[in-house]
C-alpha cells in the first residue's frame, strides 16, 4: 500500500482479474443450457411418449439422470445471474436492492436444490418412485 | 443521482432491429428463469413424487382440450387451463428466441457481426428462426 495519494493507494495491486468473473460465468452456464436443453428437447422428441412410466423409467438410467442434474445446475445458476443483472438495472434503493438480490439467492440455491435432489429420488429409486 | 449529468444524445434515436433482439433476449430470459424454472420444478417435484402428482402436473399444464368443461366455475378452470398451454407453447418460444439471441452474443463477444449490414441481418433473422425453429418443434413433438 502506498502514502495515501490516489495513486499510491492502488499501486502493486495489480488487477483483480476477477473483474469479468461473472461475465464469464454467464457464458459458462450458456453453452452448457445450450448443450444440456438440445439434450433433453431432443430426448422428448425420441422418446415413445412423456407419460409418467417412460420419463420415470428414464431419468432412472445414469446418463439421463446425470444429464438432467447438471442442466438444473447450470440452468439455475445462469438465472441467478441473469436475474441479478434485472435487479442491479432496475430497483436502485441499496435496502431494497439487498432483499431482493438475498430473496433471489434464496430462491435460485432453493429451487436448484429442490431439482436436482427431485432428480436424485427418481434415480435412485430405480423409477419405481 | 438526481443531479448527475446525462448524455446529451440519450433521447435522439430511433428504433433499430438490434433494440428488438436486445430487449427480446432480456424478456425472454427473465419469462424463462421466473416462470419456466417454477414450472421445471413442478414437472421434476411430480416425476419424483408418483404418477398421481404427474397426472395432478400434466392435467393442469397440458390438459386435454377436448375434455374440458365449460359449465359453471369449471369455464374459469377450463381458461386457465388453456392459458397455461399457451405459456408451454410461450416457454418453447422464449427459449428459442433466448438460443439463437443467445448464440448471436457470442458471435458478437468474438468482435464479429458488428458491420451494419450484418448486424442488421442478424438482429432480424435470430427472433425469425427463433419462430421457424418452435413450429419445427411443436410439428415434431405432435406429430411423430
Amino acid at each position: 500500500m502506498g502514502n495515501g495519494t490516489s495513486i499510491g493507494k492502488v499501486r502493486g495491486l495489480g488487477s483483480a482479474h476477477e473483474g469479468p468473473h461473472h461475465w464469464l460465468v454467464q457464458r459458462f452456464t450458456a453453452i452448457g443450457n445450450l448443450v444440456l436443453m438440445l439434450w433433453l428437447l431432443g430426448s422428448f422428441l425420441l422418446l415413445p411418449d412423456l407419460g409418467y412410466g417412460t420419463l420415470a423409467s428414464y431419468f432412472a438410467k445414469p446418463v439421463p439422470a446425470v444429464a438432467m442434474i447438471l442442466l438444473v445446475l447450470s440452468l439455475f445458476w445462469h438465472a441467478r445471474i441473469g436475474l441479478q443483472v434485472l435487479i442491479e438495472d432496475y430497483v436502485h434503493t441499496p435496502g431494497n436492492k439487498f432483499a431482493a438480490l438475498a430473496l433471489l439467492n434464496l430462491a435460485t440455491i432453493g429451487g436448484g436444490a429442490f431439482g436436482i435432489f427431485c432428480v436424485a429420488r427418481l434415480a435412485l429409486s430405480g423409477g419405481a418412485a | 443521482m438526481s443531479n448527475r449529468p446525462l448524455s446529451p444524445h440519450l433521447s435522439i434515436w430511433k428504433w433499430g432491429p438490434h433494440m428488438l433482439v436486445s430487449i427480446l433476449h432480456r424478456v425472454t430470459g427473465d419469462g424463462m428463469a421466473l416462470a419456466g424454472l417454477a414450472i421445471l420444478l413442478w414437472w421434476l417435484g411430480a416425476l419424483a413424487s408418483g404418477p398421481a402428482a404427474y397426472d395432478s402436473f400434466t392435467g393442469w399444464m397440458w390438459a386435454d382440450i377436448g375434455a374440458l368443461q365449460w359449465s359453471g366455475i369449471d369455464i374459469l378452470w377450463s381458461l386457465l387451463k388453456v392459458l397455461l398451454k399457451i405459456v408451454m407453447i410461450g416457454l418453447s418460444w422464449a427459449f428459442f428466441t433466448h438460443m439463437l439471441s443467445g448464440l448471436r452474443h457470442f458471435v458478437l463477444d468474438i468482435g464479429a457481426g458488428y458491420e451494419l449490414d450484418t448486424n442488421r441481418l442478424w438482429s432480424i433473422a435470430s427472433p425469425v428462426i427463433a419462430v421457424i425453429l418452435t413450429a419445427g418443434f411443436w410439428a415434431l413433438l405432435l406429430l411423430r
